[in-house]
């Protein structure tokens, strides 16, 4: 009977499946995906390290780690990692690389992928060079080009294309360079105020116990301080990582099953709404109440099963595309197979959404009276229900969302919050949704023409979707607009003009003795510069008498441990620069007595983490020597301004005599202008680093496009399965809009009015939808603004804007095709209906 | 007198599978301006194709309706919305208001089409409603009244216009008969005071007896046609 019954309807019925197609393909997806990701973890785990144990440290081990590491046995290779300038003669530029000296057959497991295969091995006897590929490509270059290094100049000995643990996102910020170590310290780049970091990769010999190594390492870290990562560390951060990367989006997709669901619950709504003749005849005849809501149970079960089957299939070939969206991000490859585990959960979520939300009709199939086949009557379905089995329903629905999402997070508490916060958003959009219906009914103004009248007055028509629509379409709407929104702040807290009063360019690393010659170079360049600061590194040695270890040693300190253990990057000078403002005390510009306590300026956000007042006395190891300081004063300093800032300022007449370095910052006239600057000092001085500060925006720009990109893709789900209840709703409601139609034809309304009465419907329902998901994405955005990356946010109008359009006409679009061919239908139609 | 609607050799035929179906049968016919005619049949008689050919709502096979003077043979589909909008008005089975709509606004309707001012056609429409009783009720929806109330509404929109002609179909089908009756009077009422020609399909005799003239179909073809006096119609 059941079959029998959905004979007329199952094209109808098929649209809504679509809701839930699409809700299992992006679950069955990610979730795939995710498997995959996991197993390739697990089967590459220790090419995430490329050896057993990393040993790092920005200054030479000290003897007692060198002996520890030394008896372990095995194989090891040392490592010089820092960034430099590199210049390529070929194509004459130069760009900021991250160069790795290597000594040793690093990796142990995997491989440095190279092309040509050979040079990964034969680079440190060729005394060679690997370079990141698409540096190579970007600037023309091959194999057998060269490359200059501070004072060496390395023949290019292969692209680099791949190093183990290493994912592809880790060169946006500087391409890498593999060099041998060898003669490193010819480069003339080891020199004090260069940021080293010595690395030492250790393969164990058999036998080893890693556990037994760790708690070493552990206890000699208390005394000697130096980072390290073993095989299984590396392995429990990458897969949290990609946890939470996957959980994130897997929620994400499973929001857009849930407004499947919903799409589901209204679909059957409608149709049991057209099907309540038959179920009251079926009555009439001795069919028990439970036996009439059967034949639409289990077309509900069935047509979900074959939906989330659909989908499965269709999530299974989607996986296949995830990779590309984030292989830059994860640090293995990422080998595909079939997830069974996935398809079967995704394909009994969908049933068992589609189930869930069916039941809010379906038990009103229960009530359908047999005199309904007497009388006809207008009834409202979700009126048939009574509290209780609404309460009991919807307790349903909710604790079917809390087990999924705990299954999802493994976190009650997280899972809680999640279906708080989306019970939150769904009755905020709700509202939302109700308030801009309501205002269009009472806008509805009589001076404005039938055509529009009808249009707009078509949203509220009886058993309309529009609440189901706003809902769905608002929920995806926010979710990819709030991405967007996000980004569009981020990007402009960086998003400097090109004004002459910002640096474009900033050299640094300029040692004592080169300062005046790079100068030198930039005047004679018709350039002008903006900043020139002497910078002294140092270290903390004791707040208030006591020492930085006495801190450390005490579990209950305030002061943070970044803070305390940092290596401090200060300036001195007799004035404020225009981005600080005194906030308490004094600045304290020049001192005549250095023995004396100097009074230094001390940064508002360094003073919160070192959890001191101003009058509180600081000693620094400058180098070697003790400088001792009172806090004079602090300043707020605005971070955002491309150019040198500082968490501390001394006085002149104190550190004039320390070791020191420059930082120098200048506007560049245009890139190539940068480029040709950056060239000369370079080959003058090959130890300057240069940061060309559009290119690391665009760089970052680049990035967090990338990052966008994957979640919006998730996103999408949403947005399309609004655009289904929708093409579900206009198909659904195209009877009514064929009489109606076609009784204005009638009455002699023109075929362009007809058009013009749908096309007006549709803009004010994408207007409304846009409305309904914009204003709440630009709320949440607002939020995110404020407690999350401490930014004021200003809605980008302009983003917004695009958005609207782009909805509109995908309503529009969606509409028109679902209702097309309506205005040609003849007039007679509305004789032969009544005679039907 | 004038002949309001002129029916040449009409035929209308429809294709099923290979078949042919004559629905009409090459009718003539004529109506003079300003009478009641009442068309009549059993189920399948061509009744309701006929009205909807003479109402300028389907194509013929062959054969000319000339309505209010103007053949719609060589119209196009909005060239004879245009001729309905002007010229027709009509009444159907199932009342067919627009649910979005008020009544009054429901009333507007035609004349909307044309683009005239709201506030003059807002006027009207509620005087028409005040005439069919529903002055109290012009801002109801559809649905928040009931099949009479409905039928005279539609009723009220067939007469905006001021049409020459009215075509009804079975007006009262959907109606208990106090309710019918009182619409049959509201119709022929307004039929007689604005001179309107009123063409209706009916299977009920007794509503067809209260017309000027009886056209009975069969099987497509003109059974009979008789004319009866004005005081013998209505009485």
């Amino acid at each position: 009977m059941a079959w029998r019954d959905s004979r007329s309807n199952r094209k109808k019925l098929f649209l809504y499946l679509a809701a839930i197609i699409v809700g299992v393909a992006a679950q069955v997806a990610i979730s795939s995906f995710r498997e995959n990701l996991n197993d390739s973890i697990n089967e590459q785990s220790k090419e995430l390290l490329g050896a057993d144990l990393e040993v790092e440290k920005n200054s030479p081990f000290h003897d007692e780690l060198e002996i520890y590491l030394d008896s372990l046995g095995g194989e090891r290779s040392d490592a010089l990692s820092f960034t430099s300038m590199a210049f390529f003669p070929k194509s004459g530029t130069t760009r900021l690389s991250q160069i790795t000296a290597l000594e040793g057959d690093f990796p142990y497991y995997g491989a440095l992928k190279t092309d040509p295969q050979s040079a990964s091995d034969t680079f440190q006897k060729t005394a060679g060079a690997l370079v990141d590929e698409p540096i190579l490509l970007q600037f023309g270059l091959q194999p057998g080009d060269s490359v200059k290094i501070g004072l060496v100049t390395y023949e290019i000995a292969g692209a680099l294309q791949e190093i183990p643990g290493q994912p592809v996102a880790a060169s946006f910020f500087g391409p890498r360079i593999f060099i041998p170590r060898e003669n490193i310290e010819a480069t003339g780049l080891l020199q004090r105020g260069s940021q080293l970091e010595y690395i030492s990769y250790i393969k164990y010999p058999e036998g080893t116990d890693p556990i037994l190594v760790e708690s070493t390492l552990d206890a000699m870290n208390d005394s000697v301080r130096f980072g390290y990562d073993d095989v299984a560390e590396r392995k429990e951060e990458v897969g949290e990582a990609i946890l939470y990367l996957s959980n994130f989006l897997n929620l994400i997709g499973f929001i857009a099953l849930l407004l499947g669901g919903i799409g589901v619950a209204s679909s059957i709504f409608v149709y049991i709404r057209q099907k309540i003749s038959t179920v009251a005849v079926l009555r009439c005849v001795g069919a028990s109440s439970n036996q009439a809501m059967s034949i639409y149970l289990i077309q509900a079960v069935f047509m979900g099963f074959i939906g989330a089957s659909i989908g499965a299939i269709i999530g299974s070939l989607i996986q296949l595309y995830l990779p590309v969206l984030v292989q830059d991000f994860v640090p293995v490859d990422i080998e595909l197979a079939l997830s069974w585990s996935s398809i079967f959960i995704g394909i009994i979520t969908g049933v068992s959404i589609s189930l869930i939300f069916a039941l809010f009709p379906l038990l009103a199939v229960r009530k359908i009276s047999p005199l309904f086949t007497l009388r006809s009557v207008d009834i409202n379905l979700s009126k048939l229900l009574n509290w209780i089995t609404r309460f009991t329903l919807f307790g349903l629905i909710g604790v079917s969302v809390v087990g999924y999402a705990w299954l999802m997070l493994n976190d009650i508490l997280a899972a809680l919050f999640f279906t708080l916060g989306l019970v939150f958003c769904l009755l905020l959009l709700s509202g939302i949704a109700f308030l801009i219906m309501k205002g269009a009914q009472k806008f509805n103004p009589k001076a404005f023409g039938y055509e529009f009248r009808q249009g707009l007055a078509n949203l509220y028509r009886p058993n309309n979707q529009t609440s189901t629509l706003l809902l769905t379409f608002g929920l995806g709407v926010t979710l990819i607009s709030s991405l967007y929104l996000t980004q569009d702040m981020l990007l402009g807290t960086i998003n400097f003009d090109d004004g002459q009063d910002l640096p474009n360019l900033a050299l640094y690393d300029i040692q004592y003795d080169q300062n005046e010659g790079v100068n030198k170079i930039i005047l004679d360049n018709d350039m002008e510069l903006l900043q020139n600061v002497p910078i002294v590194t140092m270290r903390l040695q004791s707040i208030n008498d006591t020492t930085v270890a006495e801190f450390m040693a005490d579990s209950s300190r305030k002061p943070r441990s970044w803070a305390l253990n940092r290596e401090y990057r200060s300036t001195y000078r007799d004035s404020l620069v225009s981005t600080e403002t005194v906030e308490s005390g004094v600045f304290v510009g020049t001192v005549t007595d250095p023995d004396d306590l100097v009074p230094i300026s001390v940064s508002t956000d360094l003073m919160n983490d070192l959890n001191a007042q101003v009058g509180d006395t600081i000693v620094w190891d400058v180098q070697g020597i003790p400088i001792s300081s009172f806090i004079a004063g602090t300043r707020t300093v605005d971070w955002q301004t491309p150019q040198p800032n500082f968490f501390v300022v001394f006085p002149t007449g104190v550190l004039e005599p320390a070791p020191q370095f420059f930082a120098t910052t200048l506007n560049t006239p245009s890139r190539e202008a940068s480029l040709e600057l950056q060239q000369k000092i370079v080959q003058a001085y090959p130890n300057v680093s240069a940061i060309d500060i559009g290119q690391v925006l665009e760089t970052v720009r680049d990035f967090i496009d990338k990052i966008t990109f994957v979640i919006q893709f998730i996103g999408l789900f949403s947005i399309i399965t609004g655009l289904i209840v929708l093409a579900g709703s206009a198909a659904t409601s195209r009877y009514q809009r064929i009489r109606e139609a076609v009784l204005l034809r009638t009455l002699g309304a023109k075929q362009k009015q007809v058009i013009k009465i749908q096309v007006i419907e549709y803009v004010f329902l994408g207007i409304m939808a846009a409305l309904t998901g914009l204003t709440l994405s630009v709320g949440a955005s607002a939020l995110l603004g404020y407690f999350y990356f401490d930014i004021d946010f200003v809605p980008n109008f302009t983003i917004l804007g695009i958005e609207t359009l782009i909805l509109i006409g995908l309503v529009l679009t969606i509409g028109l095709l679902n209702t097309r061919g309506i205005h040609t239908r003849p007039p007679l139609e509305i004789l032969r209906d009544q005679a039907a | 007198m004038n002949h309001i609607l002129k029916i040449e050799s009409l035929t209308r035929q429809f294709k099923s599978g290979d078949k042919t179906l004559t629905v009409v049968n090459n009718i003539t016919f004529e109506i003079e301006e300003g009478i009641s005619c009442a068309i009549v049949g059993p189920s399948g008689s061509g009744k309701t194709t006929l009205l909807g050919l003479s109402a300028g709502l389907d194509q013929p096979t062959s054969g000319d309706v000339t309505l209010n003077g103007i053949n719609l043979k060589p119209l196009n589909e909005d060239q004879r919305a245009e001729v309905r909008n002007r010229h027709v008005g009509f009444v159907f089975q199932t009342f067919q208001l627009v649910p979005t709509l008020t009544a009054v606004e429901n009333v507007m309707v035609p004349l909307e089409l044309r683009g005239e001012a709201t506030n003059q056609v807002r006027e009207r429409a509620i005087g028409l409603l005040e005439e069919v009783g529903l002055g109290e009720r012009s801002h109801h929806y559809p649905t928040q009244l009931s099949g009479g109330e409905q039928q005279r509404v539609a009723v009220a929109r067939a007469f905006i216009n001021d049409p020459k002609i009215l075509f009804a179909d079975e007006p009262t089908g959907n109606l208990d008969s106090e309710t019918g009756e009182h619409i049959e009077n509201l119709i022929f009422d307004l039929n007689r005071k604005q001179g309107t020609t009123l063409v209706l399909v009916t299977h009920d005799l007794d509503l067809a007896d209260k017309c000027d003239r009886v056209i009975k179909l069969k099987n497509g073809e003109v059974d009979s046609d008789i004319f009866k006096s004005s005081e013998e119609a209505v009485a």
